[in-house]
């Protein structure tokens, strides 16, 4: 996060995320940045939205839980077009619909990246910050319980994501009396100069105008492994991506025609890839750990060119975490042999 | 020591040298365009043009961002000549925190009406306060929801009558009306509270007064600066617009007392 050059964070803690909001305090103040532990979810993203109007790289976060406390500002702060980026340490992966349709009011898309482990999250949350910062618009970094809880030792390499846009939007405080004092509102930053109030019909315009251009223009990623050949083909991403890439290397050892496909952005979706894998497979089966929720974005994709399987699952976690028992690669297998013996 | 404004003196010895002016003609310094929307006999255009004034005044325009609440006083929000955060409804008080703790060396104004500081968003104020966050939060408080069209706010008081309390206000059934100033004068974080009104011109310059020294103590960085205005709302009181300042006196007035309530200013007159 300080490495992507965060320099404000505000949030409140919750398991799994406290763990972000406790490095945060000890890390930001020592570059000179601000980690607020405030009074409650709504005021996180509160105060993140104030600091990030002023150009401030900020962030905030929490679990899915926290997440929907502060929908209403995520929903406007992206009205607003600023730049934010919102880390879901979720509890397993019951957030996706939250996370990519966005649990507010009203016309918005967040963008979603999923990293499958730390390394890949470092390498995330940075592209994180010049994705908010090129579309001023919030980006959701969605992990979870195993992300939040997993120390591993990694090279923090700054990546050259080449320059983000000026902010000449941000406010500053010294335009006032100019004439052309700036203004940063989820109703509308154009004054009206002829009349009283905001005109939200062109401003609604305006941002979904936005929003379609940008979900156009940032390229969909995934990770994949076999799919060329695939009779089988398995979606799933986060860290059940790394569990389903285990069990489906160990069934091509034994000679199966199964591949993996991990959406590493969620929002935009990778559709193409998983439809041109769909058109030669069996069957798409796709595994989370929740009720069936990407399962849609898949059934979008494929648009009936082959049967999808929902392989997944609630968690079996009585803590509510998604932790164990649910991430099983001998239990991956079986299901994945079960969908192949029905579809053959 | 507060230094005082000279107004500049008028000749009285012969005839005006320039035709004289309605006060409603002017577009005040600060503000935009010079339109709203809203009704005859309101209270806030008064009370933020005051709070204009007191930043033009101080020379802090050039440093001022101002985060505005939801309200009828959010129509002003488009057309001011200073810097401008539209903030959600209750929640100003987090996003100037976010505001003023990423850039210190501004001056931070939030504007809320008493629907947004005190029914949807008391926590955020409370905390602030707490927190001694050197910002200044101007309440426009007229016990109603003006916006919605006359409903029972927090600090509605006992026997106003509002399409929700249509007998008025009752203990037993809504409750009592919170005294915010009060309340925020309690936390240590408060260095200024001041509780005043906009239905006379004496009230208007005790309010001038209280929102200059509010922006003062920001300035001093002596912590959390807190001005309430009661404002007229005959809309949403069901009043003639003419009655509205009586009114005013009358209900609002006889419970949220005017006065300066706190005041840690150094050198602040405690006589005051």
């Amino acid at each position: 996060m300080v490495a992507a050059g965060c320099r404000f964070f505000a949030g409140y803690p919750m398991t799994p995320f406290t763990e972000v909001l406790e490095e945060m305090a000890k890390k930001l103040p020592a570059v000179g940045g601000v980690c607020m532990n405030a009074e409650s979810e709504l005021e996180a993203v509160g105060m993140a939205w104030g600091a990030a109007a002023t150009g401030t790289p900020a962030a905030t976060g929490s679990t899915g839980q926290g997440l929907s406390l502060m929908q209403e500002s995520l929903a406007e702060i992206t009205l607003a077009r600023l730049p934010l980026v919102v880390l879901n340490m979720a509890r397993a992966q019951g957030d996706y619909w939250q996370a990519t349709r966005g649990g507010g009011h009203g016309d918005y898309r967040h963008l979603v990246l999923a990293p499958v482990d730390v390394v890949e999250g470092v390498e995330l949350v940075q592209r994180a910050f010049h994705l908010a910062a090129t579309w001023r618009n919030p980006v959701l970094v969605f992990g979870d319980y195993y992300l939040a809880h997993t120390a591993r030792s990694v090279e923090v390499a700054p990546l050259d994501l080449g320059p983000a846009p000026a902010k000449e939007w941000a406010l500053t405080g010294d335009t006032g009396g100019s004439g052309r004092a700036k203004l940063v509102s989820f109703l509308g930053s154009v004054k009206q100069r002829d009349g009283a109030g905001y005109d939200l019909a062109v401003h609604y315009a305006a941002c979904a105008e936005h929003t379609a251009k940008m979900l156009r223009e940032v390229p969909p990623e995934a990770e994949t492994g076999f799919i060329d050949d695939a009779d089988v083909v398995v979606v799933a991403f986060g860290t059940p991506g790394a569990y389903v890439r285990s069990a489906v290397r160990s069934l091509r050892s034994e000679g199966m025609r199964v591949g993996w496909i991990r959406p590493i952005t969620l929002v935009p979706f990778p559709s193409e890839v998983i439809a041109a894998a769909a058109r030669n497979a069996k069957v798409v089966a796709v595994y989370e750990n929740n009720a069936g929720q990407m399962l849609d974005d898949v059934r979008l994709s494929v648009l009936g060119d082959a049967p999808v399987a929902f392989i997944g699952g609630l968690s079996l976690d009585a803590s509510g975490f998604g932790i164990a028992p649910d991430l099983q690669v001998s239990v991956l297998r079986r299901r994945i042999l079960d969908v192949a013996e029905r579809h053959r | 020591m507060t230094e005082r404004t000279r107004s500049q003196v008028v000749p009285t010895d012969a005839p005006p040298q320039v035709p004289a002016r309605l006060v409603g003609d002017f577009t005040p310094a600060l503000v935009d365009v010079g339109l709203h929307h809203l009704c005859p006999g309101c209270g806030e255009p008064i009370a933020v043009r005051s709070l204009l004034e007191a930043i033009g005044e101080l020379a802090l325009a050039q440093r001022t961002i101002t985060v505005f609440g939801i309200g009828c006083y959010t129509a002003f929000s488009n057309n001011l000549d200073v810097e401008v955060l539209q903030a959600l409804h209750g929640r100003a008080p987090s996003v100037a925190t976010g505001v003023k703790r990423a850039q210190p060396g501004t001056v931070v104004v939030t504007v809320q009406g008493d629907g947004d500081m005190v029914s949807e968003g008391l926590q955020e104020v409370l905390h602030a306060a707490a927190r001694g966050e050197n910002i200044t939060c101007v309440m426009l408080n007229n016990g109603v929801f003006g916006e919605t069209g006359g409903h029972m706010t927090a600090t509605t008081v006992l026997g106003q009558r509002t399409k929700t309390s249509l007998e008025g206000r009752d203990a037993a059934a809504h409750g009592r009306p919170i005294l915010l100033a009060d309340l925020i004068s309690r936390l240590d974080g408060a260095a200024y509270v001041a509780r005043c009104a906009v239905n006379s011109a004496g009230e208007l310059a005790r309010t001038h007064r209280a929102l200059r020294r509010a922006l003062e103590t920001q300035l001093s960085g002596a912590g959390f600066s807190f001005v309430e205005i009661l404002t007229m709302c005959p809309t949403g009181w069901f009043v003639e617009t003419t009655e509205a300042p009586r009114y005013l006196a009358d209900n609002l007035g006889a419970v949220h007392w005017a006065g300066v309530l706190k005041d840690l200013r150094a050198g602040a007159d405690a006589a005051e």
